[in-house]
């Protein structure tokens, strides 16, 4: 792969539907106009600011500026002991803390070298499987309502709320949840619940499906999303990305399977994978299936977990392998998990002494699935961008931290 | 076309006795009477648009959406509307320091007043129309290009780049949709052989009700229809084709930075489009103010829902049923590019109503 | 970071790095450090920044390695020693089944160190970051200005001796 020239020299002109891209070596003509999608803009996902050149319709540049909601994650992480960031991991990917606290948690843990109960590690992966419909219902929801298909977005927030009350059931909480501790859970699952979680999968499914149909099928929501925003394999993988967009883009790479951690070993589910018939390999509508299709592979692993679950024995408790003060021996891990945005993972380096990391630098999937952006802009038209944006699914809270 | 040949008309009163009785009403020298002509479309708009326009389109939406709607505000959120106007209208008027302040202001004037114009021309029952030229049809096409004057001024006057984004948008499409639009209304006319607006009515009127309207008098009727349809979707900047006032792109397209009273009016031209161009296809293709029912033997109910009042009342509920299918389309499709909006004006929907012409053209000529 | 005596018996992973260590050290053996084969996260160090750059290319062209995917370019500092540097994670995703650390120092007041944005475009971002925190330039970098911070921030955030800035255009910093 050679070096590419640098991005300001390039514009890129492209037919329509994204095919034919022809390079044109252009500076800054007059025609061009700075346009700004500004910090607030009810597209964006959050606080992203994206400035667009654009000649005419055709945007020959667009360039995410980040920082607005900067909260000094890594900066607090050196200043507070390791149970107490698991709150500040929360807040990071706020619409998946679930997952984001369990990628914590295993960092952590691989540092401390100790043993989770069997009956915790399935605890976290339930709820982890939940969020990740929680967060894929959200991902759809707004990236309909970004095309102009103002209903998905309702319906996809009613399942949700059914999700937020198991959780809340579960936690205490709806959104930040503070759940997954180093070494075990805060709280068991309360009498019950197993019970509704499966009532809750049995009526999910058709409305997985259902939610499939109305996008899916629907010819204007194809036409849209349809061979926008290419993205090859080799490019992807060399811009780090990874879950959904990478899996998107054709790359069969599923961090539960590929670097497993807790019990994915032992349940079966499939990476989901596009097919190239419905969509283009590498497109965005690829990566809404991608996520459309993950939702009812959760349902899988939820429902396998359910019937795996050892029962809880008179007096479990799920702290009961949480050690007195969590202070790991000295070394560094980069531990990983496969959040519902991509891989997330956490580079922390314990000095032995302190229970307060050196360095925990949180190596967000949203950061780098957006840096990609300016590439895959290229050329397009505005309401492509929006398409565009929409599919990489960004939280803005996880991108700035 | 002798009237008395076609129906009786009961209260015994002729066509277009009431707005004639109006024009000719003088108080103290004043035409008062023209004042009241003019003025009971405009009530009508505005009672329709608060009613059923705004409430309507929200607990519509609200219940295709699984869930209330405005519930607070009234016995079922009724007076939502009202508490909404009420908060505009006593809202500051902002007016952009480097905006051209004469373009800001007289854009939703000027928008305004290209829709309500074509309200002229629309027969509320047989006895009143605003004005009954014999080419309303044609007049109600034309003045709606006045929008979009009041559109690009709106867009440029706002001194602000997504809202020139969303004029230049919306004014391309609605001069692009005008075409097939024209061309199927054309279809139309040449089934009934006039212009005139009442003579549409009229020509639809007989005793088997709905099988008089010209949609079911021709085989191939169905497809100017369908193509006025959507055209007129485009014609009112209505989803799938608000692309010019796409939220999630543009904040609110040309009309952004309108607050307070200034966007209450934007917002009254856009119900009254959807009204006008929803009468206009009633009048044409399902018999304006022509009863739908049938006389069955001795049940002469084609008689007896004739007439005035039944007249105003017919057009109405055919208007709102065309406006009822705008709604349900907007909250179910998302929206197309603007590319592919254009793709579909000139190149599915114009030759499909050349088509059509054609072959209506055809079995009028040979066939009748 | 001094390591406790190695385990006799090494993982399959940890065995996949040290056979793609031997790799890179035939080449580079002079400018980097021996493999430090600990069970979390093996790494090895790039003694001559000067070659890092070269060291990269080779990591991700030589088709016995083929590491293509920069998982994570993480800045730190190292106050003892008076050094900052990077820590990269690198991966050969889908290809080969090895992962490897790579560490780069940089002494403090001259903190420069060549840019890899060129070979893994992902670290454009993460370079960034790195300056913005940390204050390490990274020569021949793109586009090398703030990311999270503002443009006009004063300071390095995440060095262990950073003192908040008095004011910010007028808005009063510390609390």
């Amino acid at each position: 792969m050679q070096e590419l020239p640098k991005a300001e020299h390039r514009s890129v002109r492209v037919t329509p539907n994204g095919k034919n891209r022809v390079v044109i070596e252009k500076d800054l003509s007059s025609e061009e106009m700075i346009l700004n999608m500004g910090p607030q803009h009810p597209s964006t996902h959050g606080v992203l600011r994206l400035e667009c050149k654009t000649d005419g319709e055709v945007v020959v540049e667009a360039e995410p500026y980040l920082g607005y909601l900067h909260r000094c994650f890594e900066k607090h992480a050196e200043m507070v002991d390791y149970p107490g960031i698991v709150p500040f991991v929360d807040r990071m990917d706020y619409l998946a803390a679930m997952n984001s606290e369990f990628a914590y948690c295993i960092a952590v843990e691989k540092l401390l070298d100790i043993e989770i109960p069997r009956r915790v590690e399935f605890l976290r992966v339930i709820v982890a499987e939940l969020n990740r419909i929680a967060s894929h219902l959200v991902a759809i929801g707004t990236y309909a309502i970004d095309l102009g298909a103002f209903t998905p977005f309702l319906f996809c927030f009613r399942d949700r709320e059914h999700i937020m009350s198991l959780l809340e059931w579960a936690s205490g909480a709806r959104m930040l949840y503070n759940y997954i501790w180093i070494g075990g859970a805060s709280y068991d699952f309360p009498k019950g619940m197993q019970k509704r979680i499966d009532e809750f999968v049995t009526y999910f499914r058709p409305k997985a499906l259902e939610l499939q149909r109305l996008l899916t099928e629907n010819e204007i929501f194809v036409k849209r999303t349809k061979g926008i925003g290419m993205m090859p394999a080799d490019v992807a993988v060399n811009y780090g990305w990874s879950g959904p967009m990478l899996r998107g883009s054709g790359v069969e790479w599923d961090l539960r399977r590929n670097d497993p951690y807790s019990i994915y070993p032992e349940l079966d589910f499939k990476v989901c994978v596009p097919d190239g018939k419905h969509s283009e390999i590498g497109d965005s509508l690829s990566r809404h299936l991608v996520r459309a299709y993950e939702m009812e592979e959760s349902l899988n692993i939820i429902e396998q977990c359910l019937d795996k679950m050892p029962a809880a024995e008179e007096g479990f408790n799920p702290r009961a392998a949480i050690p007195k003060r969590i202070r790991p021996k000295a070394g560094e891990v980069y531990g990983r998990a496969e959040n519902p945005r991509g891989e997330l993972g956490f580079y922390i380096v314990s000095d032995g002494k302190s229970t307060k990391p050196v360095r925990c630098k949180a190596r967000s999937s949203c950061f780098v699935n957006l840096s990609a952006m300016k590439e895959m802009s290229m050329g397009q038209l505005i309401p492509d961008l929006v398409a565009i944006i929409g599919s990489i699914d960004i939280v803005l809270g996880e991108v700035d931290r | 076309m002798m009237l008395s040949n076609h129906f009786p008309i009961p209260m015994s009163m002729s066509l277009n006795s009431w707005s004639d009785a109006l024009s000719q009403w003088h108080l103290f020298g004043l035409p008062l009477g023209l004042v009241v002509i003019a003025a009971i479309p405009l009530v009508f708009i505005a009672l329709y648009a608060l009613t059923y326009g705004v409430y309507g389109e929200r607990k519509i939406s609200a219940f295709m959406q699984d869930r209330l709607g405005p519930m607070e505000v009234g016995k079922w959120g009724i007076l939502q509307t009202l508490a909404d106007i009420l908060k505009l209208l006593q809202k500051e008027d902002i007016v952009n320091t480097n905006a051209d302040k004469f373009l800001f202001v007289i854009g939703p004037g000027i928008l305004f007043v290209g829709s309500f114009m074509a309200f002229a021309v629309l027969p509320f029952g047989p006895a009143f129309i605003g004005a009954d030229l014999n080419v309303g049809l044609f007049y109600a096409i034309g003045i709606v290009a006045l929008e979009v004057v009041g559109i690009l001024a709106a867009g440029w006057g706002s001194n602000n780049k997504w809202a020139l984004y969303g004029a230049i948008r919306s004014v391309a499409q609605i001069v692009s949709y005008e075409i097939p639009a024209a061309i199927a209304i054309l279809c139309g006319a040449m089934m009934a052989g006039t212009l005139s607006m009442q003579q549409f009515s009229i020509l639809q009127q007989g005793e088997y009700g709905f099988l008089h309207f010209f949609l079911f008098q021709n085989p191939i009727a169905w497809l100017p229809f369908l193509i006025y349809f959507i055209a007129s979707l485009a014609e009112t900047n209505r989803a799938p084709f608000d692309i010019p006032e796409a939220e999630s792109e543009l904040v609110a397209g040309y009309f952004t930075e309108y607050s307070g009273m200034k966007f209450a009016v934007i917002f009254l031209a856009e119900y009254g489009s959807m009204f006008m161009v929803s009468a206009i296809i009633s009048v044409v293709f399902l018999g304006g103010w022509s009863s739908p029912l049938p006389n069955i033997g001795s049940f002469a109910l084609n008689d007896w829902t004739t007439g005035p009042v039944w007249g105003a009342a017919w057009i109405v509920l055919k208007g709102f049923f065309f406006i009822f299918l705008q709604m349900w389309l907007r909250w179910t499709l998302p929206r197309l590019r603007v590319d592919q909006l254009m793709y579909v004006c000139w190149k599915v929907l114009t030759p499909f109503a050349f088509v059509a012409f054609v072959l209506t053209a055809v079995w009028e000529i040979y066939m009748k | 970071m001094e390591e406790t005596p190695q385990v006799k018996e090494l993982s399959g992973e940890a065995r996949a790095a040290a056979a793609a260590y031997e790799i890179i050290s035939e080449k580079f053996g002079d400018a980097i450090t021996p493999l430090d084969a600990n069970p979390t996260m093996p790494f090895f160090e790039v003694t001559d920044a000067e070659r890092w750059l070269e060291i990269a290319l080779f990591m991700r062209d030589n088709p016995h390695l083929r590491f293509t995917y920069l998982a994570c370019l993480s800045g730190m500092d190292y106050p003892d020693e008076g050094k900052l540097g990077i820590v990269c994670n690198l991966e050969s995703l889908g290809e080969h089944d090895h992962r490897l650390a790579v560490k780069v120092r940089c002494d403090r007041d001259n903190a420069v160190i060549p840019t890899v944005a060129r070979v893994w475009k992902t670290a454009e971002w993460h370079e960034r970051e790195a300056y913005d925190m940390y204050g390490i330039t990274f020569s021949n970098h793109p586009d090398l200005r703030r990311i999270l911070c503002p443009e006009d921030w004063e300071g390095w955030p995440l060095r262990k001796d950073y003192k908040v800035q008095e004011s910010y255009h007028g808005i009063q910093v510390p609390y």
